[in-house]
């Protein structure tokens, strides 16, 4: 552990300092993250992909392993499988308007994307990011967004609820897709966040006139060994280790409202 | 600078209606303008009047005791603002107030309810529309509802 960052309330940014090899990765795939003494998760991978001399989690503390993750204080270790899983088709909107939408801590595995885009800004003729929070004070990276916005990302904010102190917009993150300005022909749009919200995005993006191939999705499951062989992760006929986390919509569309899986 | 008969025929929720259409929606219409802080409308009072918004945004608000204003949600530039003139008993259901300077196209609703009664077709189309705004607004609000980063998941 290099440093750790405070997001929110319940969110760090860990950079750990990997091997002296690096740590290559490519935008969408994560590691499964052990804190000695509690346990395991997987955690997307929110770093830049240039950079791979850092590797860098965005964590939400939201029970005892994940916890003692965030407590990691710097010179401690954790330890690293990985990287897993597939990855965002970010060539895929080479030429076109590069779409992203996040909602909650969903942005930290786009990040990645945005690094990348930014890496080869004169590919995309848009680079867009429509982000929701459900308060001002959980959204993530904001002093960041800034710099990004100045580096030719439009960026759209909104959250669930709001006190007068805010002054951007309110409602969820559905209501930025009409704002943007979207040209379906040239649009593709990569969404995640929390799975109503993602299945409500999909639907918003499919009726704004986006071909349901041009979306992708990341979805998530609880995991155990990321290697295929446990059926944690099993969604359909889908490991989310293997086959995702990353997935093209019209894969998973149908089994998204399925509500045993 | 766009005429009012320019600006409303190119609003996308007028598209597609027929020119004679168009003519009278933008003889109902007139200009306004809201600076930061203003009130465009008070809840409770007379709602005869929706707003095409140009510029800015408006909040939509509920006033709670010991809590102050609650907002509910913000339209932005190029939405609509007001449905109520639809519905008796045309009152306001929220407080809307300007965010920031707000330059909006304000569109008479007794004066246009008027016209739907003379004519039906104008009257479909216009109620139409506005139900797909009330459609989607409500969606949202549904998902709103949801609290879906509120779950710890994430």
């Amino acid at each position: 552990m290099l440093r750790r960052l405070r997001e929110t309330a319940d969110t760090w940014t860990l950079e750990l300092e990997p091997p002296r090899q690096g740590f290559e990765f490519a935008p969408g795939q994560f590691t499964m993250l052990y804190a000695f003494g509690a346990g395991e998760v997987p955690i997307s991978i929110s770093g830049d992909p240039a950079r791979p001399e850092r590797l860098v989690h965005t964590v939400r503390a939201v029970g005892p392993t994940t916890r003692a993750i965030c407590s990691a204080r710097r010179g401690e270790s954790l330890v690293v499988r990985g990287p897993f899983g597939s990855t965002w088709p970010v060539e895929a909107a080479e030429g076109g308007d590069l779409v992203v939408v996040a909602g909650g801590i969903g942005l930290a595995p786009l990040r990645p994307v945005l690094y990348a885009a930014l890496a080869r800004r004169e590919a995309f003729t848009r680079i867009v990011l429509l982000y929701g929070a459900r308060m001002p004070d959980q959204l993530l990276y904001t002093a960041e967004l800034e710099r990004l916005r100045t580096q030719g990302i439009e960026i759209f904010l909104t959250v669930d609820q709001a006190d007068e102190q805010w002054r951007g917009a309110v409602g969820v993150v559905t209501t930025l897709i009409p704002r943007a300005r979207l040209d379906p022909g040239r649009t593709v749009a990569f969404v995640c966040g929390p799975e109503i919200m993602m299945r409500f995005t999909s639907s918003s993006l499919v009726q704004a006139g986006i071909a349901p191939e041009r979306l992708h999705v990341s979805l998530e499951r609880n995991m155990k060994c990321a290697l295929g062989h446990c059926g944690r992760c099993q969604f359909g006929p889908h490991y989310i280790c293997g086959d995702g986390a990353v997935f093209d919509y019209p894969a998973v569309e149908h089994l998204l409202t399925v509500p045993e899986l | 600078m766009q005429t009012l008969d320019e600006i409303v025929a190119s609003a996308p929720i007028f598209a597609e209606l027929h020119q004679d259409d168009l003519l009278t929606i933008a003889g109902c219409s007139r200009t306004a303008q809201f600076a930061e802080g203003e009130y465009v409308f008070r809840e409770g009072q007379q709602a005869d009047v929706f707003y095409l918004l140009r510029r800015g945004a408006v909040a939509l608000e509920t006033f709670a005791p010991g809590r102050g204003p609650l907002r509910l949600a913000t339209v932005h530039e190029g939405e609509i603002l007001g449905w109520s003139w639809l519905f008796a008993p045309y009152r306001w259901h929220f407080d809307a107030r300007a965010l920031e300077s707000t330059r909006a196209v304000a569109f008479d609703g007794e004066c246009l309810r008027g016209k739907c009664d003379e004519d039906h077709d104008l009257g479909y189309e216009l109620m139409q529309r506005f139900a797909q705004i009330m459609v989607s607004r409500l969606q949202a609000t549904r998902f709103q509802l949801l609290d879906v980063y509120g779950n710890g998941r994430g």
